[in-house]
């Protein structure tokens, strides 16, 4: 097969030579092409389009990719905002606690309630309810009124410190409801508390 | 000790009036009628002795022993009821009654008509000392009809000794929240109907309505119900704590401890308005208001000298007076007042060496008497013979209700099962004559 081809490829090249050494006549023009325009415009359109829809597309993505990026942000600064709230609302959640069958306020307690000002001030259509709460070492009966003056004790400091009183509902629970069950110091102290919750205002609350 | 009240049966007249002075002058319980005597003669403080005959008839092993059983509890006689014997016909050797110990003896006849026969002979003067025929009612052995046995075992107690016993009533107490009642024997512990929270309750002078703390998300508040038809209201009109529901002796009066900075004790009239009175003033944490008989006084606990003490307070908030003077035991804490039916008493918890106790102060004298050392025990209320108190106790392992008598120190676990707090006990609810 390789011996035919080679020496085909020289023969051919002589008789090209010759060719184009002689006078030969010009060939005839080509025949004008049919320009058939409608198929033009038909491809021009389609480029056109295409390259619109490509820009378009590229045009969309990067504005579905901005898109996103906001959500995103939105979100995360959402997500943020729900956190600081409920972090909020937790640290305005926080427990103070009282010494066996008393109802003064102790120090960290005081520092407690400062905390909360700032919320009920940020807040004013806010409303709370503190709840009061005894161990089981009092009398049964009695620590219900017992409970109620821990609940007042901790109303009457937000209230001297500017908070409207008819914003605050007080509640005592006595030794009904404890967080720690059984005897024991360790389990008294934690249920010689109150407790203070957001009942009017707390979906939307505005961070201080 | 029978055998000495039986020496001491007959006693002089003069100390038979002195113990008619004795007798309880507002709730006068059951005056005889002109010229019939009521109870043996013996002496106070002993238990005379009773011996029931042997019966026979429908439901008699369990009509002997919820009699036998319920003056038993009375704490008043010595009940001698052998198990098993052929019923005693014709005379009675009262000289063999009076060797076992008898002072006095029971012969009941269970009809098939639900009708009891009685016959209660004196064996000292040989003769019958009262008789009657008596009604149960309701089926045998359903809860109605036990309360109209305990109803007759009361009356028998009258007979033998003078006083109604208090084996028909019922306590009502709070377990697991919610309101329960049992019957003075311990029978039919069972919750009352419909009652999401029940606290403290407190029993109307009739028997026929109560009331309650109800403990919800948004406070406490004082109840009002109707115990036949369960008919319940509200009576407490604000909000923060309505604790210590109290009825004055007529009935008509309701007294409570409400309040939201400081707690008070406020009037309302039962039926009706709902305008309610300010009894005690403001500053303090003043509840748990107990009665004196005639109505005139409260006894109540207050927080004005920085801890719980007991005061008594004319019934429109004048005079209060500090009640529990006397220094003892080691933490200065006092509450749970209940002043006794016969007005002599105010029975109360204190606590000594870190835990409560039941404690009744004399009225006469002011000197107190501690019942209990065992355990924590606290929140006592009288029985309508204003000798026996329900308290809740410890001494179980668990909180349980137990029946105390203040003259004999005699106790018994009332109730069983979950624990069970805040006993009222009930005003006589049958009364058989």
């Amino acid at each position: 097969m390789n011996y035919p081809t080679r020496l085909l490829a020289p023969l051919a090249l002589a008789v090209a030579f010759v060719a184009a050494c002689g006078s030969p006549p010009p060939p005839p023009p080509p025949p004008a092409p049919v320009i058939n325009q409608d198929s033009i415009d038909a491809a021009a359109r389609a480029r056109a389009a295409a390259a619109e829809r490509a820009r378009a597309d590229s045009v969309a993505r990067a504005e579905a990719a901005r898109r996103a990026a906001e959500e995103r942000a939105r979100a995360e600064a959402a997500e943020r905002e729900r956190a600081a709230i409920a972090a909020a609302r937790a640290a305005f959640a926080t427990v103070i606690y009282f010494d066996l069958d008393k109802s003064d306020l102790k120090p960290e307690a005081r520092t407690i309630l400062m905390a909360k000002l700032p919320l009920l001030r940020a807040n004013m259509n806010v409303r709370i309810r503190i709840a009061g709460h005894t161990d089981d070492r009092g009398s049964d009966a009695y620590n219900v009124a017992l409970g109620q003056r821990r609940a007042a004790a901790a109303k009457r400091f937000l209230v001297d410190q500017g908070i409207a009183a008819d914003r605050i509902d007080v509640v005592s629970f006595g030794e009904d409801r404890p967080v720690a069950m059984g005897s024991g110091e360790e389990n008294w102290s934690k249920n010689r508390r109150d407790e203070f919750e957001i009942i009017v205002g707390g979906e939307n609350l505005r961070l201080p | 000790m029978t055998s000495h009240a039986l020496t001491t049966a007959r006693l002089p007249l003069a100390i038979a009036c002195l113990i008619a002075l004795l007798a309880p002058a507002v709730h006068a319980q059951d005056p005889a009628p002109q010229g019939v005597r009521i109870g043996l003669t013996y002496s106070s403080g002993t238990r005379p002795g009773l011996y029931i005959l042997p019966m026979q008839g429908p439901d008699a092993d369990s009509i002997k022993a919820i009699i036998s059983r319920d003056l038993d509890y009375g704490d008043r006689i010595t009940v001698i009821a052998p198990d098993s014997g052929q019923p005693t016909v014709g005379t009675l050797n009262y000289p063999l009654f009076a060797r076992l110990g008898a002072a006095a003896i029971l012969q009941v006849t269970p009809s098939a008509g639900g009708t009891l026969r009685l016959v209660l002979h004196e064996v000292a003067a040989a003769r019958v000392l009262q008789s009657a025929d008596l009604p149960l009612r309701g089926a045998p052995l359903s809860p109605e009809w036990r309360m109209s046995l305990h109803g007759i075992a009361d009356e028998i107690e009258r007979w033998v000794t003078g006083a109604r016993g208090v084996s028909a009533t019922r306590i009502l107490f709070t377990r697991e929240g919610t309101l329960w009642q049992v019957d003075a024997d311990g029978a039919n512990a069972q919750r009352v109907p419909g009652v999401v929270s029940g606290l403290d309750p407190a029993w109307h002078p009739s028997g026929q309505q109560m009331a309650y703390m109800e403990m919800l998300d948004d406070g406490t508040h004082v109840v009002l119900r109707d115990i036949e038809s369960g008919r319940s209201r509200r009576v407490s009109s604000t909000g923060g704590t309505n604790m210590s529901p109290a009825f004055s002796p007529d009935g008509k009066t309701m007294v409570y401890a409400s309040g939201e900075d400081g707690v008070d004790l406020f009037a309302l009239p039962v039926e009706g308005s709902d305008r309610r009175i300010r009894i005690t003033v403001g500053g303090s944490t003043n509840a748990q208001p107990s009665f004196s008989p005639d109505g005139r006084r409260i006894a109540f606990t207050s927080f004005r000298l920085g801890r719980p003490e007991i005061y008594i307070t004319d019934a429109d908030g004048t005079n209060a007076e500090l009640l529990t003077t006397s220094g003892f035991g080691d933490q200065l804490y006092r509450s749970d007042p209940s002043w006794s039916p016969d007005g002599r008493f105010v029975a109360f918890s204190t606590q000594i060496e870190g835990r409560f106790q039941i404690a009744t102060i004399s009225l006469r004298d002011r000197s107190v008497k501690q019942h209990t050392i065992d355990a924590v025990n606290e929140d006592p209320s009288w029985a309508p013979d204003a000798r026996h108190l329900v308290f809740t106790s410890s001494r179980s392992g668990s909180k349980q209700l137990w029946v105390l008598d203040t003259e004999s120190g005699r106790m018994r676990q009332l109730t069983r099962g979950p624990a069970a707090r805040m006993a009222a006990w009930s005003p006589r609810l049958v009364i058989t004559r």
